[in-house]
């Protein structure tokens, strides 16, 4: 067996690049974006940053960059829906796809290269890990004890009560939604610069989607995201553990867990808790003054 | 300044103009892209969306659309019905996988015999194996207010998590030197699905298309059903005043969409991939979620749309062949022309007026 303290390492680097996506979609759907791209935009960052820190061997570049695609990215999404008064679901779904595609098509000659190594922080945790840390307790700030906050979660409410107090609800529906694929770049750089060390053409296999179900999960909460990226990432290293232990189950089933436990989440929080979900998510903003 | 005032109805003219408008708009960015790339932008052009009908090679080539669209568009009329009524099945990709297993299974359970029946019990199983997985969904969220969204999604990774398992464990052709992958089913006489007239492409699972768009036209524009869906869509609270049951339509999307995704899984697995294999899925469904768009959501538009988006995949392999381009550039066309439909529809449904400022 391994020692707790190594255990406890691998639960949260699991667990970093679906709370750094979760808690981006966290601020987007308050501001009442239901934004389904996650999974493209984090296959974005993925490959954005990891061609960066190859090309300067830094990883802090490499995340940076890989903040600045995700946001790029989710731009298109911004305009469309936010301007061009697209349906939200479907405009998220062409997102992933047009992510996936994207970075397939560009990714080839990263293939096979590795990434160069990462720094350990305090506590043998890379300082990435330590930022999504820090970043639960600041949205929780941001979103509960901030002005700016309350707005956004004002127009998440109701956009047009919103509207009608004078607040700008495109621009901030649009900040909220360039922040999201920024932390969702940010979580798919992770896959590739920090754990899997590589790239792979679909690489962030649904944890976009996880990401999506985290939110719904933690009842709209920054804690509840970080509760629940936990429980995620301690799920995946088990079954990571199971079949490096050779369990006599197969490997394929075992790797179905994430998927199956996320499942489990969702219906029994949505059991018992109803919806909780911000009153306007996902529906169109039209005004004609 | 500009502003939108939202249309009462939709023009049709506008209704058929957008997708053509979106397809060129793709295809000039497209070019735009490839020239970037460093192609030359019109041989791409030509090589993606006219070589597979007129090239040197159409002969191969042109049975191959009916082959592509068939699945696209059975699994995108399912779709569109649901998305009519605003439940969104995205994990077709999901129920066209494990109805291509259940539907191998009984295959491989008759074998050798053969008969009749096993083709036809391959359907029902086909068909069912996709319904199962499509009411899952559609169970949690009746039952427990789970999202429909989320839930199909994440069972399309357990479906091929499923195949993999399929292709390594249970089905694996215990013939086959140990390679992973089961019987090939179109070496089995019973239990193939082959080209039926030489030259067109048209195997079973195309007529089953055909038989869909037919069905999906007269539930959608004669079936109170239609009606209801279309109500649901478009009024919820209404529709609800008018006694519709709004469980009772997520059940019949769902289960409805998945059986038909599972068909199509199951003529796929018994034709033109002939095997369960650890890559079993191969995006069909996740595609048709853009040709039922595309199609507008509407039977006659479905049919247009699927043999567009076939005609891509197959261009797509002669540019690839040819031009040496990446797979992925396909996928990134997909993407991006569901983009484009999806902002061009602004001028389906608002009219832009000037706006008159004092």
């Amino acid at each position: 067996m391994i020692d707790l303290t190594t255990l406890i390492v691998m639960i949260l680097s699991a667990a970093t690049p679906i709370l750094f996506a979760a808690l981006g979609e966290l601020i987007a759907e308050r501001a009442g974006v239901l934004n389904l791209g996650v999974e493209g935009m984090m296959i974005a960052g993925a490959l954005a940053g990891f061609a960066a820190a190859h090309a300067t061997g830094s990883p802090a570049i490499g995340f940076a960059v890989a903040a600045i695609a995700g946001a790029a990215l989710s731009m298109i999404f911004g305009v469309l829906t936010q301007y061009l008064l697209t349906n939200q679901v479907a405009t998220g779904l062409a997102l992933t796809l047009f992510g996936l595609g994207l970075t397939a098509l560009f990714g080839k000659p990263y293939e096979g290269v590795k990434a160069p190594s990462m720094a350990q922080g305090p506590l043998g945790l890379n300082w990435i890990i330590w930022l999504g840390l820090l970043a639960v307790p600041l949205i929780w700030w941001f979103l509960n004890r901030s002005r700016p906050g309350l707005i956004l979660r004002g127009i998440g409410e109701n956009h047009h009560a919103a509207h009608a107090l004078g607040h700008k609800v495109r621009p901030v529906r649009l900040a909220a939604i360039a922040f999201g694929g920024a932390m969702a770049g940010i979580g798919g750089a992770y896959i590739s610069i920090a754990t899997v060390l590589q790239w792979t053409e679909g690489m962030t296999a649904g944890a976009g989607w996880i990401a999506l179900a985290l939110v719904v999960f933690s009842g709209w909460r920054a804690v509840g995201v970080l509760a629940g990226a936990w429980l995620f990432g301690g799920v995946t290293v088990l079954q990571l553990r199971l079949q490096a232990a050779g369990v006599n189950v197969p490997v394929q089933l075992l790797a179905m867990a994430p998927y199956l436990v996320t499942i489990l989440a969702l219906v029994l929080i949505s059991a018992r808790r109803g919806s909780a979900s911000p009153g306007s998510l996902g529906q169109i903003f039209h005004t004609t003054s | 300044m500009w502003t939108l005032e939202p249309r009462s109805d939709a023009p049709l003219i506008w209704q058929i103009a957008t997708p053509i408008m979106a397809v060129i708009a793709t295809m000039l960015t497209g070019a735009l892209l490839f020239g970037l790339m460093g192609y030359d932008p019109v041989a791409a052009i030509r090589t993606i969306f006219w070589d597979p009908l007129f090239g040197a090679s159409a002969g191969y080539s042109r049975p191959q659309l009916l082959v592509k669209a068939g699945p696209l568009i059975l699994i995108a009329c399912g779709l569109a019905v649901g998305f009519r009524a605003g439940i969104w099945n995205i994990g077709a990709e999901g129920q066209y996988i494990m109805g291509g297993i259940a539907g191998a299974a009984v295959a491989l359970a008759a074998y050798p015999a053969e008969g009749w029946w096993i083709f036809p019990a391959m359907v029902i199983a086909g068909a069912f194996g996709g319904w199962v997985w499509g009411m899952i969904p559609a169970m949690l969220r009746n039952w427990f207010g789970a999202s429909e969204i989320l839930v199909s999604l994440m069972l399309v990774y357990v479906a091929q998590k499923i195949a993999a398992w399929m292709a390594f464990g249970p089905m694996r052709n215990p013939e086959g030197f140990g390679m992973p992958g089961s019987r090939n089913l179109s070496q089995y006489a019973s239990a193939s699905n082959p080209e039926m007239f030489p030259g067109t492409g048209i195997h079973w699972g195309v007529i089953a298309a055909a038989f869909a768009v037919f069905g999906v036209w007269v539930l959608m524009s004669r079936h109170i059903r239609g009606l209801q869906i279309r109500a649901a869509g478009e009024a919820p609270r209404a529709a609800r005043f008018a006694g519709v049951k709004p469980s009772a339509l997520v059940a019949f999307c769902l289960g409805l969409s998945g059986a038909l995704a599972g068909m199509a899984g199951l003529f796929e697995a018994a034709g033109p991939a002939g095997q369960i294999t650890d890559g079993f899925g191969s995006g069909y469904g996740f595609t048709a979620i853009i040709v039922a768009f595309l199609g507008r959501l509407h039977p006659v538009g479905i049919v247009l749309a699927g043999l567009l988006m076939a005609l891509t995949y197959i261009g797509g392999d002669i540019a690839q062949l040819m031009l040496q381009m990446p797979a992925a550039t396909v996928q990134v066309f997909q993407g991006m022309l569901l983009f484009y439909l999806l902002g061009f529809d602004l001028l389906t449904r608002y009219r832009i007026r000037r706006r008159v400022t004092a």
